[in-house]
Order: C-alpha cells, then structure tokens, then sequence
C-alpha cells in the first residue's frame, strides 16, 4: 500500500522568489516523517510540493524531482489529480465540507468524483474510515448531521477520516494539531502510529515535543534570513536528531536557542 | 497639609426611560398639533403625516439634547444628540419607502379586484377592464430575461474567480462595471437595433424585451455571484483538491453548493431591479390592451408600461384609468415583495448548517 518517496535537488519558487532550495531526501514507506524548523523556512511548502498542492497557488513552480516507487510526479504526462488521489493531506485547520454530512464528508473522496457505490459498500467505507480514524464511536449515532458541528479535534479526525477513505498511499499533514487542545492532539498521534502500519506518513509540526513522539525521521529545515530560501540541514533518524544532532543549528533549535 | 482624598464618583444622575417616553409623547404631541391646526386654517392641503413625523422626530433630538445637557452634563447630552441624529437619518430614510407603499396600496385598493386579475383591456374604454395581459407579459418576460441571465452571469463569475488571472479577467470585470451603470433606455435600444438588423424594422416582441432586460441584469448577477464565490473559503477547495477531484467538479460539488444560498439571493434581487423596467420595455415589446402568451411575436402588455400607458392616455372616463394604473403599480409593488421574501427563506434554507 505505501510507497518510498525520494525527493532530488527540488527547488520550490513563488514566482521569483526562491522558496526552498535544493532539498534531497528519501522517505522510507511505513515510517512517520516530522519536518521541523523555524516559521516560513519552507516546510509546508515543500510538503505540498510531495502531491503538487502548490500548484494551486499561482505562480508557484518546481525544479528537480520528486520520486513515488521510481516514477517522477514532474514528469509531463503526470496528472496531478492522478496524484493526489495516491497522496492524501490533511491540513492545519479542520476543513471539512460544510454542506455535507458526517457520513458525506467521509464519502467525499468517492463521491465528488462521481463513482458509483452500492449503499452497503458505502456504509461499510465509512464505518471502516471513521473507525481507522478513531471517530467511530463518536458519531456513529449522528453520521446523517453536519459535519462543522463537531469539534475540532473530532473535525480534524474526520479529515483524516476522509483522507484515508480514498486509500491513499502517503498522507501528508500539515499542523495537524496546531488548533487542536491537548487531548485532541494526543488522540490524533495515537492515531497517526496506528496509521503507521499502511501508510507512509509526513508531518509537518512546530511542536518538537510532538516531532520526538511520533515521528521515525525527523527533517529540520531553515533559513538564513527573510527572502532567503528555505533549506534542509539535516534529515536523520529521530533520536539522532532530538539526543547527537551533527549541525550546530539542529542542536540550537532544538534546545530551543532559537526559533 | 495632607491633601483630601476625594473618591472618583461612579454614579451620576440621569434621565430615566419614562422621562424619554414623555418627551417623544410631548414632542410627537406638538408637532402633529402643529400640522393639525395648519390643515384647519386650510394652510396645507390636508393633514401631513410624513412631514408630522418628521418635525416631532427633529423636535425630539432637540429636546432630548436639551434636557440631557441640564441633567445629565455634556458626554451623555452629546450621546443623545449622536444617537438621535442617526436614528432620524434612518426614519428619513424610511419615510419616503413607507409613504410610496402607503400612497400605492390606498390608491391601489379600489381596483384590486378580481376583475383586474381576470381580464385584460381588450375593448375597454371606460370603467372595468384589468391587468391580467400586463402580469402576464411581466412574469413572461421577466422569466425569459432570468432563463437568459442567469446561465451567462454564474458563469462569468465562475471564470472571474476560479480561473481569471491577467488581462481578460481584468477586461471582463471593468466591462461588468461599464454595464451595470449602462441607462437602460439604452439597453431598449440596443436591443431593438440588433432585431431591426436581423427581423427588418419597427420588430415589437417580448423576448426583445428580455435580451433587453438581461443586459441589465447580467452585471448584477456576475456582481452578487462574485462576491458569494469568493466568501467559499479556499480551504475548502484545497480540501477537495487534496482528495483528488478535479478542478470542475470541485466547483459544481463544493464551491457551488456552498454559496448557492447568497447566489440565490443575489439572482432575486437582480430579479426584482429589472421587473420593475419601463423605457426598454416601452421600445422593444411596445403595449397591447390583449392578451398574447407568445413572447415571439406581436407586442406584449407588461406592468410598468401598462401603468405608464394607463396615466398618460386616459380614455372617456379619466378616474378608471387612474385607478387601474394605481393598481397595477401595487400589484408590481407585490411581486417584487414577494420575490424578496422568497430570496430571504431560499437563503435561510440553503446556508450550510452548523456553520459557527
């Protein structure tokens, strides 16, 4: 089910501005990776670029490669919507459809792209995406009411419900708990190691407590200065980087000297 | 010397509510006194109530300023002067609205009959006779000018927010802005020029009518639809992107449903601008005192040319015609009423729920 991504020389530009320069990394399937660093050092960026979000931003191109199992997302005959049916996000606020139901918003992925399903097929997809989400025994009572009208940790979750019900291969999340109280953050990074075991997981978090928990890998991006690029100075397993980081800024980070 | 302690006072005097209510009352009782003893001594032609309410409502900022200054000192006088400056700009505004309904429906009365929803002018010259050929036309052409606007307008909204970038979008929204302030006796003729070339000269039909009125409607469609798209926040298309649905669907499925309930809104509301259209009408479709269902062909009777049409040709008996145009502007007033409350519970129905 879940795929190594292995990114090389990817440089991201807004227009001419440079946003993330010259980053190479491999992402092993079924691990979660953490990208840490300062705000606006080009993290998110760089995750939209993994299923081509940023191209929803005018103006926003990319050099290099991004690999999935050997195949190239930049290559000219690949749809992004192709791709963003195997790589699924999640992102900082809780968005789900407003107009649609609980249950909708879980079917949203198979519905909007006017696949047919037999009514048995779908009850049990949601129950199995709400379940894998570890909403089910929420709203298992409440599938046929609005959706805006959970909370936000149980919003996020539905997000994530929906995501996993086009069964993606990677998921990206983008601060996903940012907006998110304690225990709703905790609930989804019990969530995030149960989803370890079928996909390969990226997470984008400025909680380096949050990075040291869940995550396998940890990438720590920087900058050098406003309308510098962004920049990855070390990508290592999470112990290394949290306990014998080998740069001096990863430590300084870290230890919270900065950032 | 120790100097006093004098503790700051958080209590102060002031006007209790009952005291307002009696200088409204004594206000309200003066003014329309005045007004009363002007139309005895037959100085003013009948009693004025528009101009009664007026005076008591500047009587009372004055009185009430007064009043407060003495009592209250000069921060709460000048809170009462501010407020009641702006509560009578908002009665001033009121005013006209309320005197124009109030005018319309007691003129309007006599004539709303059934008789007037249930025949048209066909051989009338005097008493009787009705609307029902000019509701029709109205509701006709109104419609076909909606069937027309409608599609055109959403969908140069569509393009303007979803896919416009650069020079045509921006060509797009400044000509929107040119249309919308265009006189609509010229979009009548405009109208009428494009079918003389095509149809030969002196063409009179409803559906003129229509492409007429839609050229004024176009612009408030893409206007009000514009702005209910762009209130879709993007997350919730980048949502949609991120599941994998392409950019079309993500439109029709997410964004669409989303702002349907203001976009709703905003076509009633185009609806209710151009409904009310004289002088196009009065060029393309012309008048008829029969009945014809055909918008495409022969000339159409429609509500505000056959108001117009009924005051300035009266025939042998002046009074019926008067009332008959009376009614006919009421019953225009209704529809346009009625299209507002639908656009309001269409709204309500429509918005996302749970949304907080």
């Amino acid at each position: 089910m879940s795929k190594r991504i292995e990114v090389k020389d990817l440089n991201v530009y807004y227009g001419k501005f440079k946003a993330v320069e010259d980053v190479s990394l491999t992402i092993e399937p079924r691990t979660v990776t953490a990208f840490i660093g300062p705000s606006g050092c080009g993290k998110s960026t760089f995750l939209r670029t993994l299923n081509r979000m940023h191209e929803v931003i005018p103006g926003a191109r990319v050099e290099g490669e991004v690999m999935i199992d050997g195949k190239n997302l930049y290559d000219a005959d690949v749809d992004p919507v192709l791709v963003r049916r195997q790589v699924g996000m999640v992102f900082q606020r809780p968005n789900p459809f407003p107009t649609m139901s609980i249950a909708d918003n879980v079917l949203a992925g198979v519905k909007l792209n006017n696949n047919k399903m037999s009514k048995s097929d779908a009850e049990h997809l949601v129950e199995k995406s709400l379940k894998g989400a570890n909403l089910w025994k929420e709203v298992k009572d409440r599938l046929n009411l609005p959706g805006s009208g959970l909370s936000g940790g149980q919003q996020q979750r539905l997000c994530i419900a929906r995501a996993i019900a086009v069964s993606p291969e990677v998921i990206l999340m983008d601060e996903p708990c940012s907006a998110l109280d304690p225990i709703s953050t905790l609930a989804i990074e019990d969530l995030i190691d149960e989803l370890k075991a079928k996909y390969t997981i990226v997470i984008v978090t400025h909680n380096m407590q949050q990075a040291s928990r869940v995550s396998d890998k940890t990438a720590f991006f920087n900058i050098a200065g406003t309308g510098e690029p962004g920049k990855l100075i070390e990508f290592d397993d999470t112990t290394t980087i949290f306990e014998n980081p080998h740069v001096q800024a990863t430590e300084d980070y870290i230890s919270g000297r900065f950032g | 010397m120790t100097a006093l302690v004098v503790p700051a006072p958080t209590s102060a005097r002031h006007l209790s509510k009952a005291v307002m209510w009696i200088t409204a009352g004594v206000s309200a009782l003066v003014a329309f006194g005045i007004f009363a003893v002007l139309s005895a001594a037959g100085i003013s032609e009948g009693f004025n109530i528009v101009a009664a309410v007026f005076v008591s409502a500047i009587l009372f900022v004055l009185l009430s300023y007064v009043l407060s200054r003495i009592v209250e000192g000069r921060r709460k006088a000048s809170d009462r002067l501010a407020t009641g400056l702006v509560t009578t700009a908002f009665i001033v505004a009121l005013l006209p609205l309320v005197s124009l309904v109030s005018t319309a429906f007691v003129n309007g009365l006599p004539r709303l009959d059934p008789l007037f929803f249930s025949s048209s002018m066909r051989n009338v010259v005097g008493q009787g006779g009705g609307g029902l050929h000019a509701i029709i036309g109205t509701l006709e052409i109104t419609l076909a000018a909606t069937v027309i606007s409608v599609p055109i307008g959403i969908m140069t909204a569509i393009y303007l927010v979803e896919y416009g970038t650069g020079r045509l979008a921006r060509a797009i929204t400044f000509f929107v802005d040119v249309m919308t302030g265009i006189p609509s006796i010229v979009a009548g003729l405009f109208a009428f020029a494009l079918f003389a070339i095509v149809l030969g000269p002196g063409i009179r039909f409803g559906i003129g009518g229509a492409v007429a009125l839609s050229i004024l409607m176009i612009p408030v469609v893409v206007r009000s639809t514009e702005e209910m798209l762009k209130l879709v926040p993007n997350e919730l298309r980048e949502a949609s992107y991120a599941l994998g649905v392409p950019k079309w669907l993500t439109i029709v499925k997410i964004v669409i449903p989303t702002a349907i309930g203001g976009i709703i809104t905003g076509v009633m509301l185009s609806i209710s601008r151009i409904i009310g259209e004289t002088a196009p009408l009065l060029i393309i479709v012309g008048m008829s005192t029969s009945m014809n269902y055909n918008l495409f062909s022969d000339r159409m009777a429609t509500l505000p040319v056959f108001v117009y049409t009924q005051y300035a040709s009266q025939g042998s008996d002046a009074q019926a015609y008067i009332d008959r145009a009376w009614t006919g502007a009421l019953v225009l007033i209704f529809i346009v009423m009625a299209l507002n409350l639908i656009a309001r519970l269409v709204s309500k129905l429509l918005a996302p729920k749970g949304l907080r």
